[in-house]
């Protein structure tokens, strides 16, 4: 069996969850499964990276992988595909990931796969299209490594109880990069929407950013998380973290409140994986309701209210 | 300072696609457009000759039809097109397209090449940033806001949790969002004057390419309809409706 590169990302607590995730479906797929963990805690996530199945892990602390934005990632990541070898590199399908993918492609000459869902060899995926209504089996050709870029909660995560080696990195050279100068982060507060059971999410028929006030205090009651579509984020109505779908999270929760949003396939392919899904929209004509399991017909100021008053009163 | 934005001809993002016998999505006799997620970065260029003086130019590859996308961003004000329009590349791959669109840009100088974030038929969302290393440029992606400083490409690059400021020298590549500014909506005069603009057509020779760097490596095996959700009970609001949501909850076990 061929040898399998995980690109993990990496934050401050350690490696993403995605990371483990695509490890665990890498080990089904290769004999040999190596990460890829390049900049600041990279060497730190090298037993979480080894406990999920990576029998090697190729890491780098220095601090110009993170302020390169990818760049330096991918000229190093070439480096490794070249000396190694591997029949495929699988990635997550964020920005970050999306960054270093696409360079690597241009530098192996292979294909590459964006959202896809799962991966019956290492050379076939699959991915949705038109809102999840279809997915197809795609066959990858051409020279190896084959790149496929994996939605999030495609796989859960299994431990493997292995234990990684370390193989440090060296830094590429390069000059004309681009420098991540300043970040701005909100804390985030609730749990994450990936982890939440409850999602609260908002879309235009909120008519205004103030009214997002309402799903906070609606999530807070049920220990959820608050999502939004992407209509709203553009809009600036809130940070592009709650936006839901396609070019945003992936959410299974068991209840999903989709708050005057209409449902578009874009919005659709991130929460048709919730158990429940109940949909608060005006227009009764709007496709989230061919979804939801509770669909109400109505003003979302009018109900979200309402439900905030009776989930109060049934708790007593 | 000139700029260069690569768009896309789209099938209408409201109806639902059709598939060939190939599975290729069909785009010759179909209603389609500039891709919306791409008006977004011809408006940051216009924006950009704006303040900085220089042209903005339109590059796409596509089919005939492809030049109503190319005519759209004329009318809001770009001041050239260029369209790679050869039969060789209908099922082109995002490699084959990104190599396309590279030795299009290629072919004269430019400052800065700017692009949606992803199509939205396609949504790979990788085809600028190869192109970028093809072209062996620095690139600032997922950009809400950005501006050019003395030489220096600075945008505000979206996070998970917020957002980065990054910067790059020029010539560089960005992608632009949704978040960014509002595309504008030409103007009857853009309309008209959009019919006298340049638009150069090329062929892949013309570029120096072959049908073989443009061969297609993926190849669909089969489709499979995903099983439709039971679609629930849609009821008016009322005064019931709070209650059965509610019920609902309890019975999801989240209350």
């Amino acid at each position: 069996m061929p040898a399998v590169f995980v690109y993990a990302e990496l934050t401050p607590e350690g490696p993403l969850p995605v990371a483990l995730e695509l490890l665990t479906k890498a080990r089904s797929l290769g004999d040999t499964v190596a990460a890829v963990a390049l900049g600041p805690g990279a060497s730190a996530a090298a037993e979480t990276l080894g406990a999920y199945g990576a029998a090697t892990v190729f890491a780098s602390d220095d601090p110009v992988f993170a302020e390169t934005v990818g760049h330096a990632a991918a000229l190093a990541l070439a480096g490794l595909v070249e000396e190694h070898r591997p029949a495929l590199v699988l990635f997550s399908t964020s920005h970050d990931a999306r960054d270093v993918a696409g360079r690597l492609q241009s530098l192996t000459g292979s294909t590459l796969m964006s959202n896809a869902t799962d991966l019956p060899a290492t050379d076939r995926a699959e991915m949705p299209v038109f809102g999840g209504a279809v997915t197809v089996e795609v066959a990858l050709g051409g020279p190896d490594p084959k790149i496929v870029l994996v939605r999030p909660t495609s796989f859960a995560a299994q431990p493997s109880g292995g234990s990684a080696t370390v193989v440090p990195v060296p830094v590429p050279h390069g000059s004309a990069w681009p420098r991540r100068v300043e970040r701005h982060e909100e804390a985030a507060a609730g749990p994450r929407l990936e982890e939440a059971r409850v999602v609260v999410a908002g879309g235009r028929g909120l008519q205004e950013a103030a009214n997002f006030a309402l799903l906070e205090e609606l999530a807070t009651l049920l220990k959820g998380a608050v999502g939004a579509s992407r209509a709203v984020v553009d809009a600036g109505w809130v940070p592009y973290s709650h936006q839901i779908g396609q070019t945003g999270r992936t959410v299974k929760p068991d209840v999903y409140i989709a708050v005057g949003i209409s449902g578009a396939t874009q919005h659709v392919v991130g929460m048709k994986g919730a158990r429940r899904i109940v949909a608060i929209n005006k227009d009764p004509d709007a496709p989230i309701f061919r979804l939801a399991d509770l669909g109400v017909v109505g003003d979302a100021l009018t109900v979200v209210p309402q439900l905030i008053a009776e989930i109060r009163a049934r708790r007593g | 300072m000139n700029v260069v934005v690569l768009v896309k001809y789209v099938p209408d993002p409201q109806g639902t696609p059709e598939l060939d016998d190939a599975f290729l999505v069909v785009r010759e006799g179909t209603e389609g457009a500039l891709d919306p997620g791409d008006e977004y970065a011809v408006e940051a260029g216009l924006r950009l000759t704006e303040d900085h003086g220089g042209e903005v130019t339109l590059v796409t590859m596509g089919p005939e039809a492809a030049g109503a996308a190319l005519r759209k961003g004329l009318s809001m004000g770009a001041h050239a097109g260029v369209h790679v329009v050869d039969p060789a590349l209908r099922g082109a791959d995002a490699l084959a397209t990104a190599r396309v669109l590279a030795a299009a840009v290629r072919r004269r100088p430019f400052d800065l090449v700017l692009a949606g974030v992803e199509s939205t038929d396609g949504s790979t969302g990788t085809v600028p940033i190869t192109v970028a290393q093809l072209l062996e440029l620095p690139s600032a992606t997922f950009a809400r806001a950005l501006s050019v400083v003395d030489g220096v490409l600075r945008v505000e690059r979206t996070t998970d949790l917020g957002f980065d400021v990054v910067e790059a020298p020029l010539p560089a590549l960005a992608t632009i969002t949704g978040s960014a500014p509002e595309p504008r909506y030409p103007t009857l005069k853009g309309i008209m004057q959009a019919k006298q603009k340049p638009v150069e057509r090329l062929a892949l020779t013309d570029l120096g390419l072959s049908a073989a760097d443009v061969a297609p490596m993926q190849r669909v095996l089969g489709l499979t309809r995903a099983q439709e959700r039971a679609a629930g009970e849609v009821v008016p609001a009322g005064e019931d409706t709070a209650r059965r949501i509610v019920d609902l909850l309890a019975e999801a076990k989240v209350l």
